[in-house]
């Protein structure tokens, strides 16, 4: 599968900052990074050690780049507005969840709810992701090389899902204005998903998505497109069996 | 002449009486279940089944209006920097924007703060009416996390993780689309018009294990600054109480089956839970087991009305009450000023719950533009507050009588059940006895 290569958020005039978690504690970390005043030139970050810890640099709110080297545990990046943040191994659940602006990308597999109810950025997961990806998701684009497990955007309102690989079942169940696309097999498709056609404006927005992702030797084209039906909108009786 | 039996006197059946009769011809012409707001209306045990014994010669009565009894208390003080500090211990439960119109939020924001008290958000984000006028926010974290952003998560006090309610444990919620105004759709990034459906269930975690991890994340977020309350709905009280101070709860919250909602179906509320009443003895004695009554606090909701409930909820062991219908009622909820136009409704003041419809008379479970100018924030925030005072001189007053010194000094010895249900909900003896059912279980 094709690397993400995103432009770093952060300029690289000076030296990573680095913590070990090895010698420093999670707190340490996330207070520094929380510390980070507007215009600050410690722009680099670099995390050693994660070992799966939960809720590494979460709620940061400056634009830097992070580098974690390793995997980490649940909630990694949550919250994010405005860093980029990039995982150099696998995430575990709700990586990136809530991300409010900025980026992460996870060169390896993401584990369930990755993205949940996110409002903005980009997340690139270069692996798998588990089941619920994107669930609730409020804006945030979600680029997945893999494939992505059942009840994936479930009763997402609204921004991307782009997934190179498959979907497993109950695709978009509930969903309301986010757009899916998908480019290999659907096992199924949830409660008022349907598929819907690529009209031009959609393979644009794709490609600019794509190319946010960094993905190069995929065309749009081979990519079906996926909604909201809404007709689950406004509740009908004649509707009841899709509850 | 003829003979003729003399006729009966009609007669209904209790069983199909006649809001049932209604009920079923309504559900018969729409196909679907009745959907409204407001809690409980059955009539369940309550607070009004226990007694206090007042002190004579065997306990010695403070002087009332002369001696002390404080109402402070202190929320949050378990893990956060930053705990919740409330002159009186009775907090505004969250309500939604959306449910709520701003000058009501604001309202309620201008009343607590005058009483020294906190507000709550609800399930559509934080609103400048009322963090602006809230000095003490509780940010509430729900399954639809509607607005939810680390901006106003940081600018919180407290944050909320809601896991159920008492009108509806187990339940999501359903705004419908006539009460989603731009602002509402806005905030809640969906399209106007549409009902709005919540989750039942937090998308990113299940069980308790994920919430003790959810919660790490939200301390991580806030720099452990803000005390981290968990509300439940009253159903299983012992065991959600426990699992949320093994999670690491400062704040458990129990919502009893009085509590209100926005828009949740009849059958639900009135069918669903446990009354608060039955919910606090399980709470406290979760607590008590863990060795952490009083470290972590505990606030009951769900039907509490005025000084004597809060006297006996805080008697049973509760640290603080919270109440949600009343202080719509002291805004002007149900008013029968507007009798009027509730009869146009096909209702009357005091029984209008379709809250979900947005035409709300009195202009506070409203989106409407011409109604919402019916609330004078400044006017309603004066009578939440005076309210408020009201309820708490009753406490103080009943307080006094049993001898206490601070309204958290009520204990159970303090109080009597009228029935053996109250005596065996609440542990406490019946009436001239020293039987309490149930003692040895529950």
């Amino acid at each position: 599968m094709p690397a993400t290569k995103l432009s770093k958020a952060a300029t690289q005039d000076h030296a990573s900052r680095i913590f070990d978690l090895d010698v420093s504690s999670l707190r340490e970390l996330n207070q520094a990074l929380h510390n980070l005043a507007p215009g600050s030139n410690e722009t680099a970050w670099e995390v050693l050690h994660p070992k799966g810890s939960h809720s590494v640099a979460v709620g940061v709110d400056q634009p830097v780049s992070i580098d974690v080297r390793g995997s980490v545990g649940y909630y990694c990046g949550g919250m994010n507005s405005g860093s980029t943040i990039t995982v150099h191994g696998s995430a575990g659940p709700g990586v990136g969840e809530n991300m409010m602006s900025g980026s992460i990308i996870v060169k390896g597999d993401a584990s369930q709810y990755a993205g949940a109810t996110g409002k903005g950025g980009l997340l690139v997961i270069e692996g798998n992701a588990s089941s619920r990806c994107g669930i609730s998701m409020k804006g945030i684009d979600i680029v997945v090389h893999g494939n992505i497990g059942h009840m994936s955007a479930f009763m997402a309102q609204s921004g991307n899902l782009v997934v190179l690989g498959d979907a497993g079942d109950a695709l978009g169940d509930s969903i309301y204005e986010a757009r899916l696309f998908v480019r290999g097999k659907v096992d199924s498709l949830g409660a008022d998903c349907i598929a819907k056609e690529m009209r031009p404006e959609h393979l644009e927005l794709l490609q600019g998505l794509l190319d946010r992702a960094g993905i190069t030797g995929v065309k749009p084209s081979e990519f079906k497109r996926y909604g909201s039906a809404r007709t689950l909108y406004n509740f009908n009786i004649d509707n009841a069996d899709a509850y | 002449m003829t003979y003729r039996n003399p006729p009966t006197t009609p007669r209904k059946s209790a069983t199909f009486d006649d809001y049932t009769l209604s009920e079923i011809r309504r559900a018969a012409a729409t196909g679907i279940y009745d959907i409204r707001g407001a809690g409980a209306k059955r009539k369940l045990p309550h607070f009004d089944d226990l007694l206090f014994l007042g002190a004579s010669i065997s306990r010695y009565p403070l002087e009332g209006y002369r001696e002390r009894c404080d109402t402070s208390v202190v929320l949050g003080s378990r893990h956060a920097k930053k705990p919740i500090e409330l002159k009186i211990p009775i907090t505004i439960a969250g309500m939604s924007f959306g449910s709520l119109s701003g000058p009501a939020k604001e309202a309620l924001g201008r009343g607590a703060t005058l009483s020294g008290t906190s507000t709550t958000t609800g399930d559509g984000g934080m609103t400048e009416e009322e963090r602006g006028h809230s000095k003490q926010l509780v940010y509430q974290y729900l399954p639809s996390r509607y607005g939810m952003n680390l901006r106003d998560l940081r600018r919180a006090d407290a944050i909320e993780v809601v896991v159920g309610q008492g009108a509806k444990p187990g339940g999501g919620g359903m705004l419908l689309g006539q009460k989603i105004s731009d602002r509402v759709a806005e905030m809640r990034t969906l399209p106007k018009g549409i009902d709005q459906r919540s989750a039942s269930r937090h998308p990113d975690w299940t069980g308790p294990d994920d919430l003790e991890i959810k919660i790490l994340e939200l301390r991580e977020i806030t720099d452990w600054e803000k005390p981290i309350y968990v509300k439940v709905g009253g159903a299983r009280p012992y065991y959600d109480t426990a699992l949320a101070v093994k999670a690491g709860a400062d704040v458990v919250v129990v919502d009893g089956m009085q509590g209100g909602t926005a828009a949740t179906q009849e059958v639900f509320i009135e069918n669903v839970g446990q009354p608060t009443l039955a919910c606090i003895r399980p709470a406290v004695q979760a607590l008590q087991d863990l060795g952490m009554h009083r470290k972590v606090q505990l606030i009951v909701s769900g039907g509490i009305r005025n000084g004597a409930d809060v006297a006996k909820a805080l008697a049973l062991g509760v640290d603080a009450v919270s109440i949600g219908t009343a202080a719509l009622v002291a805004l002007g909820d149900n008013d029968p000023r507007w009798e009027a136009e509730y009869n146009k409704l096909g209702t009357t003041a005091g029984a209008y719950d379709d809250w979900h419809e947005g035409r709300d008379p009195a202009g506070i479970t409203t989106q409407d533009p011409e109604l919402m100018k019916r609330v004078d924030p400044v006017a309603a925030g004066r009578r939440l507050a005076n309210y408020l005072k009201v309820m708490t001189l009753e406490a103080q007053t009943i307080a006094r009588a049993c001898g206490k010194n601070s309204l958290h000094n009520l204990e159970p010895e303090d109080l009597v059940a009228l029935t053996i249900e109250a005596a065996a909900m609440a542990g406490v003896p019946l009436a001239g006895t020293n039987w309490i059912p149930g003692k040895n279980g529950f």
